[in-house]
């Protein structure tokens, strides 16, 4: 009897175990959801991604050379000069194989090791937050300034960024010394892209010539249904006035003479055949991330942000923003946004300076670029590089590029109204980032005060030199 | 500054190539003048940048300023940063191609920027001797990690007057009466050796 038991229980356990087999097999084999293999979860970052392992690890998972490579890929554009003061070739020289048998600073993962939530900053860093004691232990004897400052307090306090220390370097700081909190001239840049469009090459010029179009040149086929809507929407957009028609987004390109398709849905690959710049930015960040790795799109219930309870099964494309045929620019810049998040940062801006300033813009009561919307500050109009030759003032559309850490906002953003040491201080102050800059910073950051001292001891040394 | 990268990237390339004609003619090429022919082509190209680009452009037509921040300040690079954009670039592309292995820098006993101070023995001992025996060169060899380097240092004097009032007024400048002539630095060249 206890024989028959026993076999029982084998037979049950065999079974089991070949149903855990089969399950994890088709997982690792078949399944596009590799997240049951993670060995701890992902930054907020990457967490979008975590279901595409090869994004990272390419085709092994112990190569750190493909992992690196993988960083490089998303992230490489940022790794240079003058975007980053630490870049690789800083290291290479031989000189420095010293500093890197303390430190291995070629690559990427010795300071951000993923799936290790425990240990992981907020900049994604996993490295105890003192590591520049590695390469600048002497910084007291040739900055006396420094004496008695705590190594773990190099970045925490506001003044230094390992990367991107481009609005906090002691000549930057000199530079904009004694400005007042809001500068006399405050004023948003604004967008360059159809007075440069004769320069952009990629642009299809010959087949949309720039100019306003009306609606005797829509040219859709006749058996493709529109609307009334459709139509007004696409006049009163920027496209029909500079001679973007129906099939600039809905017919695929084609270089043969035959009509090519008609696309009823057109995705981002249609935005990018003009705005190539600003889709390739828009798959770096957080809205577009998935889309960049062949996954389907974000949706408001991945992310690990509040979002509001009617956006969580929006796909986020480029129309989840702009809207098919009107695209509205104004629309975007703050109803888009909030619609879906949900957080106190985003719920105070309606209360915030911000937001009255960009109301008296809209009911142009105000010049144009006095108004701050969440994308004055979170997809910002930069100057950007779009070849060797050519720059143009475009909106960044990957919004995590300037957030972490977030003084990266205060070149793109801040002080085109407000003076560096107010900047400085009020992105420091997280109470007041929670209420969305409605106040003025309660907190201090002493870098200014030391470039000041700088400053003045060099200016009297000249004095005393002449 | 992309005139400059390619003028540095031409001479570098001519200094191969010449080393490789000899090479072929004799089957080797000894290291000392493989590092002699990428110094005279380094120097050439600095000298030339600092004279008819900085020195004219700057000083005498007075168009254009020349400033570290040169992006920030929409003004031409300093030549040492010219020099150190073409030791970067370099370094990038030898990661492509390490058949050809080499590095350079330029370093100081009085550095604006304390990196550029010397940190190896090698680096100790050369730039004093370069100062202390004008027209000089310093060989030696070292080992940094588990490789091997013979290592060149070259004098690397003030050419025109653009080089000694820069560094004589900067802040972080450890001297201030350099005088045109004299030996401001040196131009370390590392090319990696068996053993």
């Amino acid at each position: 009897m206890a024989k028959s038991s026993n076999k029982y229980f084998l037979f049950i356990w065999l079974i089991l175990i070949a149903i855990l087999l089969i399950y994890f097999t088709n997982a690792l084999i078949s399944g596009d959801d590799k997240t049951l293999f993670m060995p701890g979860a992902l930054t907020d970052g990457h967490h979008q991604i975590g279901m595409a392992c090869e994004a990272c690890h390419q085709n092994s998972f112990d190569n750190r050379e493909q992992i690196v490579n993988s960083c490089i890929k998303c992230h490489g554009d940022e790794r240079k000069k003058p975007f980053d003061s630490h870049p690789k070739q800083k290291f290479t020289d031989p000189r420095n194989a010293d500093r890197l048998q303390k430190i291995d600073a070629l690559n990427c993962i010795t300071c951000h090791v993923e799936h290790q939530p425990d240990i992981t900053k907020k900049t994604g860093l996993t490295q105890p937050v003192d590591f520049c004691v590695h390469c600048h232990d002497d910084i007291a004897d040739k900055r006396p300034s420094h004496k008695n400052m705590a190594f773990d307090s190099c970045a925490s306090a506001g003044c230094h960024n390992y990367h991107n220390n481009r609005s906090l370097y002691t000549d930057f700081l000199i530079k904009h010394l004694d400005e007042p909190s809001n500068l006399e001239k405050a004023i948003l840049p604004k967008r360059e892209f159809s007075a440069l469009l004769d320069e952009i090459v990629t642009y299809p010029h010959s087949q949309y010539p720039v100019k306003p179009l009306t609606l005797d040149d829509i040219d859709k086929p006749e058996n493709i249904a529109s609307t009334d809507n459709i139509n007004n929407d696409w006049l009163q957009s920027g496209h029909s006035k500079k001679g973007c028609n129906c099939s600039s987004c809905h017919q695929q390109k084609s270089n043969d003479k035959n009509p090519s398709l008609w696309i009823t849905k057109p995705d981002h690959n249609a935005c990018a055949s003009c705005h190539e710049m600003e889709v390739k930015h828009f798959k770096r960040g957080k809205h577009g991330m998935r889309l960049e790795q062949g996954l389907s799109a974000m949706m408001p219930e991945m992310a690990r942000l509040p979002m509001t309870a009617n956006s969580l099964n929006e796909e986020l494309t480029c129309n989840s923003c702009h809207r098919a045929h009107k695209y509205d620019l104004v629309s975007a810049a703050v109803d888009a946004c909030l619609g879906c998040h949900n957080d106190r940062h985003s719920l105070a801006y309606k209360k915030s300076k911000h937001f009255d300033l960009w109301q008296l813009e809209q009911a142009d009561a105000s010049k144009q670029g006095t108004g701050v919307s969440c994308a004055s500050c979170h997809m910002p109009r930069i100057s950007y590089d779009v070849s060797e030759w050519l720059s143009r003032i475009m909106v960044q559309h990957n919004q995590n590029a300037n957030l972490v850490p977030n003084e990266k906002m205060i070149r793109s953003v801040c002080i085109e109204c407000h003076g560096l040491e107010f900047s400085i201080d009020s992105l420091a102050d997280k109470n007041l980032i929670e209420h969305n800059f409605n106040g003025k910073p309660s907190i201090h950051i002493q870098s200014m005060d030391l470039a000041r001292k700088d400053h003045q001891r060099h200016l009297e040394k000249t004095k005393s030199d002449e | 500054m992309k005139l400059s990268k390619s003028l540095i990237t031409l001479g570098i390339t001519t200094a191969l190539a010449t080393a490789t004609m000899h090479a072929n003619a004799s089957d080797s090429v000894p290291i000392k003048v493989m590092a002699d022919a990428l110094h005279t082509v380094l120097d050439s190209d600095r000298a030339i940048y600092t004279k008819k680009v900085v020195g004219r452009l700057v000083k005498k037509d007075k168009v254009i300023k020349a400033s570290e921040h040169f992006i920030d300040d929409k003004a031409l690079p300093l030549p040492a940063q010219m020099f150190r954009m073409g030791a970067e670039n370099v370094a990038e592309r030898i990661a492509d191609n390490p058949n050809v292995n080499f590095s350079y820098s330029l370093q100081s006993l009085w550095p604006i920027n304390s990196q550029n101070a010397p940190k190896t023995k090698a680096e100790k001992e050369g730039l004093k001797f370069i100062a202390d025996n004008p027209g000089k060169n310093y060989y030696s060899e070292e080992k940094l990690g588990n490789q091997k380097y013979f290592t060149a240092i070259y004098p690397d004097v003030g050419v025109a007057p653009v080089c000694v009032s820069c560094h004589n007024k900067h802040k972080d400048s450890p001297k201030t009466d350099f005088k045109i002539g004299e030996v401001m630095g040196g131009v370390v060249i590392r090319i990696p050796v068996d053993g």
